[in-house]
């Protein structure tokens, strides 16, 4: 595999390891890994570094709904233009177009079910293109990005075996 | 049991040293926050395809034996994919499905070794080699590879170790502990010298899959070598199934057809659950293989390179899961030395000697682990080399 590519592997699966160990792991030196590293993230490749955090373990409110947005479009306006619009807000976590029956999936985050709801009601429905909302709420997340919450299975091998 | 007074076991059974791991096994057990570099399996599970093949013929009730050889279809399978290393055998007479591997070896020893016979084995090597060897009532010559060749076998050491007397010549590549592959050149110094003495050649290469430089080659695919080999390979290793207990054995009919006749009255037929997880490893499983085998790769470099920088000469392991470096400077003893490691540090790995002699003042450190316990592990030794 490319090192480029194979150095976005590495990252996915953890982001904070040190250079020198991803140096390593591809078998270049770490100066390489730096300025790939730069080529990804000048590229638009690379948009961020951020944790998995389980909320659940986290000791304080923390609400999450994923909420589906019909809208409406009319020849001034685009789903681009609406995306522009619904992303600026800092409760808005992701925001993606999809197929099927609603338009946007658009995952909030909050501290409260209220502080959710409100926003939902007051920032996103009124919104002219805006048709329909339907707010689903998280009860619990079992896995995000790749990472399971739960228990892992044991390492039941032998510790030693010829 | 002392000496002289009259033991029930038999002579052979009262003369086969245990293994060589098994103290550092049970140092390794009586210790919590362990982190194991010495665990000769994959850390992967088998892949989901072959596991569910499994779980749908218990489903359907598969569970009586197959024949002595194995499924048929298997068969089949296995001569289909052992194309890919120009391997050719005919699925009814030359190929044997065994309970692994291992089985397969023993049932060459027995079905190949008369008493008085000598077996070469090369060193370091798996450790089952000579006690097959013995059970079958042969001798074991052990001829040492060397650390300054990458503990490739030569011409030379077969050479300076009498194996031109030999009757059978063991061959295990990618090795078993060193990490160590041949390539077609190395080989064919071995195969001249096979056919020069008239040995038959068992070939174990049950690491073949895993391959991260070049591709695989099989010392049954030289001239004049195919009639005078018998080359293992199995599940284990390439499709993480090693529990599924499942290899198979190729070569000239007359010895598989001898190998059989004693597989049949020991084995009857290797575990049918785990010939239906096979059929559909080799039906779909190349995908899961080559994943696995990209990790492995990633591993492994990040091993060499970590142990070349404490100063524990690492050579350039290109096989299996394992890499071979030397002891720190000060340190002569591999025993000592893992044992010193294990208690001061809880990081269990398997000193070189245990493999045989050539293996001295190595250890054998195997990277079928994630990255994290790499890292953990390499950390601690890198402290206990400071330290000591």
């Amino acid at each position: 595999m490319e090192a480029k590519r194979e150095l976005l592997d590495l990252l996915l699966s953890d982001a904070r390891q040190s250079t020198d160990d991803i140096a390593r792991q591809l078998g270049v030196d770490a100066a390489t890994v730096e300025a790939l590293v730069d080529e990804l993230e000048s590229e638009g490749a690379i948009r961020g570094y951020q944790a998995v955090v389980d909320w659940d373990s986290v000791g304080e409110e923390h609400v999450r709904a994923e909420v589906e947005l019909n809208v409406e479009l009319d020849r001034e306006t685009g789903y681009e233009e609406i995306a522009r619009r619904i992303a600026k807000f800092p409760e808005v976590s992701s925001l993606r177009l999809i197929s099927g029956s609603y338009d946007f999936a658009v995952d909030v985050e909050g501290e409260s079910m209220h502080d959710v709801s409100n926003f939902v009601s007051e920032q996103i429905a009124p919104i002219p293109e805006v048709t329909q909302t339907v707010t689903h709420f998280v009860m619990t997340t079992y896995k995000e990005r790749g990472v399971y919450f739960g228990d892992g299975d044991d390492d039941d091998r032998l510790s030693i075996s010829p | 049991m002392t000496e002289g007074t009259h033991s029930p076991l038999s002579k052979r059974a009262r003369e086969t040293p245990p293994s060589g791991i098994r103290r550092f096994f049970e140092l390794a057990e009586e210790m919590d926050d362990i982190v194991s570099l010495g665990v000769g399996e994959p850390d992967f599970s088998a892949p989901w395809a072959a596991r569910s093949a499994a779980i749908d013929s218990l489903e359907r009730g598969r569970t009586s034996y197959t024949a002595n050889r194995g499924r048929k279809d298997l068969r089949e399978r296995i001569a289909e994919h052992v194309t890919r290393y120009d391997l050719s055998y005919e699925s009814d007479e030359e190929i044997l499905v065994t309970a692994g591997a291992s089985e397969a070896v023993d049932l060459a020893m027995r079905a190949l070794v008369d008493p008085g016979d000598t077996v070469a084995v090369p060193q370091p090597s798996y450790i089952s080699y000579g006690p097959t060897v013995t059970f079958a009532g042969g001798e074991a010559l052990p001829v040492q590879t060397r650390a300054e060749n990458d503990f490739v076998l030569t011409y030379e050491d077969l050479e300076r170790a009498g194996a031109a007397d030999a009757d059978t010549l063991v061959l295990c590549y990618p090795n078993n502990p060193t990490g160590a592959v041949m390539t077609r050149e190395e080989l064919t110094e071995v195969a001249e010298f096979a056919r020069e003495h008239d040995l038959i050649v068992l070939s174990d290469e049950i690491y073949a899959a895993l391959r991260y430089e070049d591709e695989h080659v099989s010392i049954a695919t030289l001239p004049g070598m195919r009639e005078r080999t018998v080359v293992f390979n199995g599940f284990s290793k390439a499709y993480a199934m090693t529990g599924m207990r499942l290899g198979y054995a190729l070569g000239p009919a007359e010895i598989i057809d001898a190998m059989n006749r004693i597989h049949q009255y020991t084995m009857l037929s290797a575990p049918t659950t785990a010939q239906f997880a096979a059929i559909e490893a080799l039906e779909s499983c190349d995908d899961a293989v080559e994943e696995m085998r990209q990790e492995f790769d990633r591993r492994r470099k990040f091993v060499i390179s970590r142990f070349n920088e404490l100063g524990m000469d690492c050579f350039e392991a290109k096989g299996a899961f394992y890499v071979f470096p030397k002891c720190p400077p000060g340190w002569e003893d591999d025993e000592a030395f893992a044992e010193a490691l294990i208690r001061e540090k809880r990081v269990a790995l398997v000193p070189g000697r245990v493999f045989g002699e050539g293996g001295n003042g190595h250890l054998r450190v195997s990277y079928a682990s994630g990255m994290s316990e790499l890292k953990e592990a390499l950390n601690r030794i890198e402290s206990f080399v400071e330290s000591n």
